[in-house]
């Protein structure tokens, strides 16, 4: 069961007037998997996930969620998604019980699971203690909560978040990535972002998309170590000097950041944080803190993204040339 | 699934207290109109009595009152359809029914038959008003009926033109005002062109109405109103397919 694929999207493209603002995108989601779409803003991520959840038809390709095609069975394979568009739609005017009430009626809950469907729901989004009051009078981060209860109301097999933790507090998105993880476990989850350390957190795999298009995919973890670089940075309160740092196994730089703090880099294959430490007790440098350098999807995303740039000033720059060179050719 | 939605559209309204403002002040305008009405009938009801076929309670009172709810009807409708779709537009909230298991004709309908509901209310409160000539006189129930009848037709065929108006815009202010012009030019149609134009004439709702207002239920007049209003929620369902495909 665990590799059953719920979603399945083939050469989406889709176009604005004459201008494709997303171009032939296929995506592939298994059951208990929590996919991030990143990328820069205006990159088409808001308007695939409009593709998946049916709001918008794809001029071509085609979508199908667990099994139903969205053109040809619209119903069924809505019945299986739920989805959090940026802005989450409440009703300001109603309460929440009554909103999530409604929710679950327009997915086709029985009326027999509709207790049981809210009060889940409910529990999932701590929203306990919120069911009577008026969601106009809710704060920002609890609109939210609303929203991504009304998303998952009915069970869904595909769940998908468009930037749910924006304009939250810290706690509030450390809660709303807890329940994602939750989520990820039975259904499948498509979250798109531009916080990197959300992905890094919560998603099982990564899309990078720039200008319409899937420009790198794989899982986070993979994609962590491309920015990454093994390293340290350490306090020493009676330090040696840098040779005497640098001969420690596996060190590869060694930077002085202050009179007491080194950024040590160094071969992911060595322990040298070990063998610092050990050698600090018997010299004596009195280490005092040991941090890790982050291997962060930052950097990661910016190369990546900034390939991809290159890659297409360089055509833009060919083309151009070419366009100069053309006229020359014809008199 | 029609249903859900019609409930919520119902129930929604009754949370604004405008709502609950705009139903007193037109239950008084009603009452005053009615009242205004029965000072005239009473003082010409000794000569009208020496009419060899007077004109009873019904005809002089109720009939006129209904032709002005009807008249009323025309500003108050678009008033309440401008919200029905453009609000949901403008605060994102479409998205919910977009993206949930049902159909455009269900959204359509669900949320015409709601308004329906509301407006029949309004309807309904100035027939028990009527009503209450029953204490004092014989009531012509046949023509009260029909009235009843056309005035709920009218609202339809204002409701699904509102409706319309109001899948083509984000701003309900646009909708209502392009809703009442569209009225207000159906109206001028009847009033205002020459008995020649039999034809253009045809298509003013107030025309098809006035038969119903002097009792007369005409099968003509009954398949214009379902017409239209079909008319205007098959194109209204259309526009809320094309937002799918034009974003």
């Amino acid at each position: 069961m665990s590799a059953q694929i719920t979603l399945n999207a083939r050469n989406l493209t889709r176009r604005l007037g004459r201008r494709e603002v997303i171009r032939n995108i296929s995506l592939q989601l298994k059951r208990g998997e929590v996919l991030g779409l990143l990328g820069p803003n205006g990159a088409g991520k808001s308007t695939t996930m409009q593709l998946l959840s049916g709001v918008l038809i794809p001029d071509s390709g085609q979508i199908e969620i667990c099994g139903f095609d969205m053109a040809l069975n619209p119903i069924q394979a809505k019945a299986c998604i739920g989805y959090l568009p940026e802005t989450p739609p409440l009703y300001r005017d109603m309460r929440v019980d009554d909103f999530l009430a409604y929710a679950a009626k327009l997915h086709r809950v029985p009326r027999a699971g509709m207790t049981e469907a809210l009060s889940i729901a409910k529990a999932r989004c701590g929203l306990q203690d919120a069911g009577r009051k008026i969601i106009g009078t809710l704060s920002k981060g609890y609109q939210q909560r609303v929203g991504i209860a009304q998303a998952i109301i009915h069970q869904p097999d595909v769940v998908i978040l468009d930037e749910p933790t924006v304009g939250l507090d810290p706690a509030q998105i450390r809660d709303i990535r807890a329940l994602i993880r939750e989520l990820g476990r039975a259904h499948s989850v498509i979250l798109s972002t531009h916080l990197l350390s959300e992905v890094e957190n919560i998603c099982d795999r990564v899309e990078i998309m720039q200008h319409g298009q899937f420009i790198y995919g794989d899982t986070s973890v993979r994609m962590q170590s491309l920015g990454h670089q093994a390293g340290f940075v350490v306090t020493l309160l009676a330090p040696p000097d840098l040779a005497t740092l640098k001969a420690v196994a596996g060190v590869i730089h060694v930077e002085a950041l202050s009179a007491t703090r080194f950024k040590i880099l160094h071969n992911i294959e060595a322990s040298t944080a070990e063998a610092l430490l050990t050698l600090s007790a018997q010299q004596g440098w009195q280490a005092q803190q040991l941090t890790p350098l982050q291997g962060n999807l930052e950097d990661a995303f910016v190369q990546i993204t900034q390939n991809d740039q290159t890659k297409q000033n360089d055509q833009n720059r060919q083309n151009d040339q070419m366009n100069k060179i053309k006229p020359d050719l014809m008199p | 699934m029609i249903l859900t939605i019609a409930h919520k559209e119902f129930r929604s309204l009754f949370t604004t207290p405008s709502t609950w403002l705009i139903l007193g002040a037109l239950q008084f305008i009603f009452a005053w109109f009615f009242l205004a009405r029965m000072d005239a009938f009473l003082q010409v009801q000794t000569q009208l009595a020496q009419l060899l076929n007077p004109p009873g309670a019904t005809q002089s009172v109720a009939a006129p009152l209904l032709g002005t709810v009807a008249f009323i009807l025309m500003m108050l409708v678009p008033v309440f359809t401008m919200r029905l779709v453009a609000e949901e537009r403008r605060n994102q909230t479409l998205v919910l029914l977009m993206t949930a298991p049902i159909t455009s004709l269900e959204i359509i309908l669900g949320k015409f038959l709601g308004l329906l509901l509301f407006l029949s209310l309004i309807i309904a409160a100035c027939l028990i008003m009527l009503l209450t000539l029953a204490l004092g006189t014989h009531l012509d129930l046949g023509l009260l009926l029909t009235n009843a009848a056309g005035l709920f037709l009218l609202t339809a065929c204002y409701t699904a033109l509102g409706l319309y108006f109001s899948t083509l815009t984000t701003q309900p202010i646009v909708a209502a005002t392009s809703t009442l012009a569209a009225l207000f030019g159906l109206w001028l149609i009847d009033v205002a062109s020459t008995s020649g134009s039999v034809a253009l004439k045809a298509l003013s709702p107030t025309l098809h109405f006035q038969s119903f207002n002097s009792g007369l239920l005409l099968g003509k007049d009954i398949a214009y109103f379902l017409l239209f209003s079909a008319i205007c929620l098959l194109l209204a369902i259309r526009r809320l397919n094309n937002t799918r495909v034009y974003g």
